[in-house]
């Protein structure tokens, strides 16, 4: 047994430069600034570039020029910032740019509480863009997950050219835990795919039954262009209704194309139990441990961990509650993902439990939940 | 060098449209710099001059309003070698002035060409951040209260070191656009310009007129002498490069068996400035000796000097869930502040918890044991107080052995540090 000791920011950031990225730009906030701090250790020592912006809307602006320059980039900020960042990921949805973003949620509404923990931006990750188009999100549970989600991140943002989220929490990014990094799995880094040669270049084409177009750099030989107005294949201003539909289409359809690829779940389905509790991020931890004291009293309940909020896990979460007589939501937020749940299991009876206090949701308010409805 | 206008895609402004000059100047520049597309990025955002992008064969990057210098950056520092010029309106300088702001102060090699006609062109003509007070535009009475932005000395204050300011009708304005693309800086050309669609339907301004108005103002000709310095990009991989790479992460072996195979919570209550957050990660680095999983997690405010200062530390040979307090082992009581934020738990603490409590400072009664500490009387500084109140805790065999703080220390710190933080560990007493 041989561990390290980390806390989530700085394996999310060592998960990044594994993934390899080698851009990065922030503006300080609290609790998502030591990204910045171990990414500005980092990257420049690789060759890589790491820079605090003037704000965060100039943070993700820069990212997104370097990610059209070819970098792999990612940014990082918590819910103040995330609300400035969100025309720019507007852009990056609709015009194709891979970005991490990763927003290490703390206590809102607003500036609310900087150094306490919530997970109040769940719907905003999802809807907070003009146009509605879905997005992946990814919400780690611990340091481990920041390390290999922030990797996975990488891949998918690289794959079908989006923002992808990591859906962090002040009591994951500032909690310091012991991680034994020779036992990570780790998935193998992807990177972008450049066009066949040969063939006439055009930004936004997807040729070959394929939803995402292939890449090439501004800054190469071939010329490209980069566009936030709607635009047709060949990144130019189009008004045709047909053109814009196709694109549209396709770029909803490459999201919902990978929703079961992108799907990580952890389901532990208990023998007896007639509810399904689902959760994410940090609570599934005290959930974990309401369920082993359920067991104790018993009183079983089966546990559904979802590590991929958006797209929304359908096929996973419909076939782990198939046997369930009661659906419990807990989340550190006034009622957000248990929507999707209800939308999902029209019948089933779904209860919410929540709490936006700046404290964790304890295993004991899990428990009585369970217990006494 | 060929033209790098795109004959598909000729200028669609307005007749008389003073950007569609600017248009043919700019690439008579880019011509006489030799330089063919692929080494240009024409980068813009929202407007009128929005649309320059569209009309040269180079790559091409058109973005959000006001937010062009964000992305030129992005570019540049992703291929220096690029030739990055950013097209923005008036109207950018305001949505916008916080990059123009930094850009100036960056001074990060970029080419920023102002397509200054007064007004918001393509929204109905409403004011921006130029517009003069006695003009007639799309916004009511209001740009009759705000005073017009005065571009260049706004960019020269805040460290540019290339400023123009010229009308669009200049003779010999491509060569001064070529030298500011040429100059190695951001360079900022501020170009005075007629919108006929909007605002010369209201207002009577000619080349003529721009010429009287800017004679009245301060001249910027290039060059700012006071703000001459190095170009960011290049110094920034200059210092880069002499960075130290970070080391790969420390892993810590377990050689010591754990005290107990029981979750064992320990939390440490004082105020700001005591180290109360590096004792803690001495006291997880200690739980890694023995094997065992940890958590640290902080409480403090965000003022950083004053205030309670709280660390929550979880040690178990099972893995570690739920990271809060629930049952703790030790409670350690080191300032007043921190002991009043938790002040609600006491009356919670078991028999079996043990309350580490620093000579003066008070606890809410409970029916933990209270082990009173002196730590004043041992000669101990308050700010050693909590690496001491380690060195009590292994001596009274609670949660970590000796040895395990030993290796801890030794593994967190260096040098003198670490000879202090040994020798406070090892004199440090329970007491009574």
């Amino acid at each position: 047994m041989a561990f390290t000791l980390m806390e989530g920011n700085e394996a999310i950031a060592r998960g990044a430069v594994a993934a390899g990225c080698r851009f990065f730009a922030g503006y300080p906030i609290t609790p998502a600034t030591t990204i910045l701090n171990h990414m500005l250790a980092m990257l420049p020592p690789l060759g890589g570039i790491c820079i605090q912006g003037e704000d965060e809307i100039a943070s993700i602006g820069f990212c997104l020029g370097a990610s059209m320059a070819g970098m792999k980039v990612m940014t990082a900020t918590s819910g103040p910032g995330i609300s400035l960042y969100s025309e720019q990921i507007s852009f990056a949805i609709g015009s194709e740019i891979p970005i991490v973003i990763v927003d290490i949620q703390r206590l809102g509404p607003s500036t609310g509480s900087a150094t306490r923990g919530a997970d109040g931006d769940i719907q905003f990750l999802q809807w907070g863009n003009s146009g509605g188009l879905p997005v992946i999100v990814l919400a780690p549970a611990d340091v481990k997950d920041c390390y290999t989600l922030t990797l996975q991140a990488f891949n998918l943002a690289e794959q079908c050219r989006c923002p992808v989220f990591v859906a962090s929490n002040k009591e994951i990014a500032m909690t310091r835990e012991s991680l034994d990094l020779e036992r990570l799995t780790l998935p193998p880094v992807i990177e972008r795919v450049a066009p066949a040669p040969g063939q006439l270049f055009l930004p936004f084409q997807a040729s070959g039954g394929e939803r995402v177009p292939a890449f090439l750099p501004i800054g190469g030989k071939t010329l490209v262009r980069q566009t936030s107005s709607t635009h047709g294949l060949d990144g130019y201003i189009t008004t045709d209704p047909a053109e814009i539909t196709r694109m549209l289409s396709r770029m909803q359809a490459k999201i919902h194309a990978v929703a079961d690829q992108v799907a990580m779940v952890e389901h532990y389905p208990a023998e007896g139990a007639e509810t399904l509790i689902i959760v994410y991020g940090v609570t599934s931890r005290a959930s974990s441990a309401a369920v082993r004291e359920l067991q104790r009293r018993g009183k079983p309940a089966s546990l559904l961990v979802l590590k991929t909020l958006w797209p929304v896990p359908e096929t996973a979460i419909r076939r782990a509650a198939r046997n369930a007589k009661r659906i419990l939501v807990v989340e550190m937020n006034l009622g957000q993902y248990v929507r999707e749940i209800e939308r999902l299991l029209p019948g089933k009876a779904v209860d919410f439990r929540g709490q936006m206090d700046g404290r964790l949701i304890a295993p004991e308010t899990i428990v009585e939940a369970i217990i006494y409805g | 060098m060929d033209s790098l206008l795109n004959a598909a895609r000729p200028p669609v402004f307005c007749p008389g449209c003073s950007h569609e000059r600017i248009t043919h100047i700019l690439d008579r520049a880019f011509q006489s710099l030799g330089l063919s597309g692929e080494r240009i990025a024409m980068v813009s955002d929202i407007g009128c001059s929005g649309l320059f992008d569209t009309f040269f064969h180079t790559h091409a990057f058109h973005g959000l309003h006001g937010r062009a210098l964000t992305y030129a950056a992005g570019l540049k520092l992703a291929r220096p070698e690029l030739t990055v010029v950013v097209t923005m309106g008036d109207g950018g300088q305001g949505i916008g002035g916080a990059h123009l702001l930094s850009a100036c102060r960056r001074n990060l090699d970029l080419t920023l060409l102002v397509l200054n006609n007064f007004n918001f062109g393509m929204t109905g003509g409403q004011y921006s951040a130029t517009t003069p007070p006695e003009a007639e535009v799309g916004s009511g009475f209001l740009n009759r209260l705000e005073r017009p932005l005065d571009i260049c000395g706004v960019a020269t204050a805040a460290g540019a070191p290339y400023v123009v300011r010229c009308s669009a009708y200049r003779s010999d304005i491509a060569e001064a656009i070529r030298n500011a693309i040429a100059f190695k800086g951001f360079s900022v050309v501020d170009i005075w310009g007629i919108c006929p669609g909007r605002f010369s339907k209201r207002n009577r301004l000619t080349p003529k007129g721009i010429e009287e108005m800017l004679s009245r103002l301060t001249p910027f000709e290039g060059q700012v002498s006071e703000n001459q310095r190095r170009e960011f990009g290049e110094h920034y991989r200059e210092l880069a490069a002499a960075q130290k790479p970070v080391p790969s992460p420390q892993v810590i072996a377990a050689t010591y068996a754990p005290l107990s195979a029981d979750r064992q919570e320990v939390i440490l209550l004082g105020s700001a400035g005591q180290r109360i957050i590096t004792a803690g990660e001495v006291l997880c680095l200690a739980g890694l000796h023995a094997g065992l999983n940890v958590t640290q997690k902080n409480d403090y405010d965000i003022t950083v000097l004053r205030g309670p200062s709280i660390s929550e530390m979880i040690l178990s040979p099972q893995a570690i869930d739920y990271t809060g307090i629930g049952r703790p082992s030790v409670v350690v009581a080191l300032g007043p502040e921190g002991v009043a934020r938790r002040r609600k738990m006491f009356a919670g603490l078991a028999e079996d918890c043990t309350v580490i409590q620093a000579a003066g400072v008070d606890v809410p009664a409970c029916r933990a044991r209270i082990q009173p500490v002196d730590f004043k009387g041992q000669g101990f500084k308050s700010t050693d107080w909590a690496l001491a109140s380690l060195g009590v805790m292994a001596k009274l065999g609670l949660v970590i052995r000796p040895q395990m703080l030993e290796d801890a220390l030794a593994a967190r710190l260096k040098g003198d540090v670490l000879t202090g933080a040994q020798e406070i560990v090892r004199r440090a007493e329970p007491g009574e």
